[in-house]
């Protein structure tokens, strides 16, 4: 390519645009009040201040949170591996009575908007007596449509003949799955690992909706109820920012190329 | 189950070897489905049924036929709420599409810092709703945000923002764009690398220059990509809750109040359960009639090829 520049001219002023704000609550959240409220603001603290990161990882339940979120990722997580694989392969492999109604159930379910169930599933959890506990938080996101949708479009792309190879040598539905299936699916393992972590992790409504009492609060439900009473102490808002949004840049910066492939796979296919 | 084992082994293989299948198959599928089907057409029933009632969320009330729906009809809130959803849609989908089809096109060419630029435009969103609107109060706050420093520094007035009643819709359709665009970049960057390139190679060898390449070549081969991108922005803009919820609560001046964040006010503040899952509803049909509006003139278009 010659002519670079106009390219360039676009892209660094827009990509930096876009970057600022992450860097600058990067920036602040190392910096005493003071200098952030400061008329002009200082552009960088005059030295490394932790106020705001003390403030919030002791004043608050603030590590409670980050550990009732850390818990609610996890569980998603998990389930969702070992659910959505394991009906993702059912949906593309066997033949059984009743798999074209289970598998268009759970397409339809896609549909249906997340304000439509809010309310009964808040009677239903609460008739469980599931209101203001974690599992309120992550029982929807055990396995998901999307989760069972991709697993079974990856398996599809399988060649047959591998697994058949392993059932001719004697192994079962189960064996053929655990021992010659799923360590091929490492990729699109990894990819719904990463998307069940950023839907978990990030999610605010159904907490906001279940959880009422501050020590069961998940990391995003404290930080936006936290956000009213420490109004102004920017320093300590923007630490709780940092903490509960740099795991999330760290594994997207890591599974990155997964993550953008899925997310055009799933764009055009879905 | 081991009874079931007992008079299997009694009855032989027969019976076993047809029933086994099924029994393997629901084993597969089975945890997933009851979860997905469990927590989403069960309750999507029951709110269809709350709908029809005057439901209290704490205590059941009695069947009101189709009052509910009546009374949304007239509901100056709702209606309120109805046109801030539109506004911010109309601003939000175009826009999203406009901002990221230009830098898809640039990313697609072999230039340098490719994956730089990348990085910093998908970035912010894995940010979630509330980090994003912590951030937006602080950065957008008209005394002490850095926004309006810079722009007092540039000699321009400081402004209000989402404080401001007239400019709150506007700047959560920004702080929105700026957190979500890197899904059209993302997707448009993908169908752009799936056009053939004899495809584009053959329409430059008939003489055709850049811009012609890419009215009559580029933007075709896109409009698989373009139907689906505006049907998921639409359906996000219709829902829009999360970030009004962590900025600005509907206010100023109920300025900022979208159709999602009243039914939630309806439902779990006023716990008008029955009006809420009536409201739920009519927007559930209203994303249902515009997705399958905008399907319909996607195949349409394409017909005559």
């Amino acid at each position: 390519m010659k002519r670079q520049w106009p390219y360039h001219l676009v892209l660094m002023p827009l990509s930096l645009l876009f970057a600022a704000p992450l860097v600058w609550m990067l920036i602040t959240s190392f910096m005493p009040d003071a200098e952030i409220n400061a008329f002009p603001p200082h552009l960088w603290p005059s030295h490394i201040d932790f106020g705001g990161y003390l403030k919030v990882l002791t004043e608050d339940s603030y590590p409670r949170w980050f550990g009732n979120t850390l818990l609610v990722t996890a569980v998603a997580v998990v389930a969702h591996l070992v659910l959505c694989s394991l009906a993702g392969y059912g949906f593309a492999r066997l033949r059984f009575r009743g798999r074209g109604v289970a598998f268009v159930a759970i397409m339809a379910t896609v549909m249906v908007p997340t304000q439509v169930l809010m309310i009964p599933t808040f009677l239903v959890f609460k008739s469980l007596g599931l209101i203001d506990t974690l599992a309120a938080a992550f029982l929807p996101w055990l396995a998901t449509a999307f989760g069972v949708f991709l697993m079974r479009q990856f398996f599809l792309s399988l060649p047959r003949e591998l697994e058949e190879a392993a059932r001719i040598d004697g192994c079962n539905r189960l064996g053929v799955f655990f021992r010659v299936v799923l360590p091929l699916a490492r990729p699109a393992l990894a990819t719904l690992a990463v998307f069940t972590f950023l839907g978990a992790w990030n999610d605010l409504i159904w907490p906001l909706i279940a959880i009422n009492s501050e020590e069961t609060y998940t990391l995003q439900v404290g930080l936006t109820t936290f956000a009213g009473a420490r109004h102004t102490q920017w320093s300590a808002l923007m630490a709780g920012n940092v903490l509960a949004t740099f795991p999330l840049i760290a594994a997207f910066l890591v599974a990155q190329r997964h993550f953008i492939a899925t997310m055009s796979f799933s764009g055009l296919k879905g | 189950m081991a009874a079931d084992a007992l008079t299997m082994r009694g009855r032989r293989a027969r019976p076993r070897v047809r029933l086994m299948p099924h029994l393997t198959g629901w084993g597969f599928v089975g945890p997933a489905t009851l979860v997905i089907v469990g927590l989403s057409i069960f309750p999507a029933v029951w709110a269809l049924i709350l709908s029809l009632r005057d439901d209290n969320l704490l205590a059941p009330g009695s069947f009101v036929g189709l009052q509910n729906y009546r009374d949304l009809l007239d509901d100056p809130d709702l209606r309120a709420a109805t046109l801030h959803t539109l506004l911010y849609s109309v601003l939000y989908v175009p826009g999203s599409l406009i901002i990221g089809l230009p830098i898809a096109l640039a990313l697609n060419r072999p230039i340098r810092f490719r994956a730089f630029y990348r990085t910093c435009l998908f970035v912010p969103y894995v940010v979630s709703a509330a980090a994003t609107g912590i951030l937006a109060n602080f950065i957008l706050d008209p005394q002490f945000g850095i926004v309006n420093d810079l722009l007092a520094g540039a000699g321009i007035a400081r402004q209000g923002f989402l404080q401001d009643p007239s400019q709150a819709l506007l700047t959560l359709v920004m702080v929105s764009l700026w957190g979500s665009v890197g899904l059209p970049i993302v997707v448009y960057l993908a169908a752009l690398q799936d056009i053939p390139r004899e495809l584009l190679e053959a329409a430059r060898v008939d003489g055709a220059g850049a811009f012609r390449v890419f009215r009559a070549v580029t933007l075709p081969q896109l409009r698989p990509a373009t139907v689906f991108l505006v049907i998921w922005q639409t359906i996000d803009a219709l829902q829009l809750f999360d970030l009004v919820y962590t900025t600005t609560k509907g206010q100023p001046l109920d300025s900022t109040t979208v159709i999602v964040f009243y039914l939630y006010q309806q439902a779990f503040q006023l716990f008008h359960a029955g009006y809420g899952a009536a409201v739920a509803y009519a927007l559930f049909v209203v994303t249902l009639v515009v997705s399958g509006g905008a399907l319909w003139y996607a195949r349409r278009g394409e017909a005559p090829s």
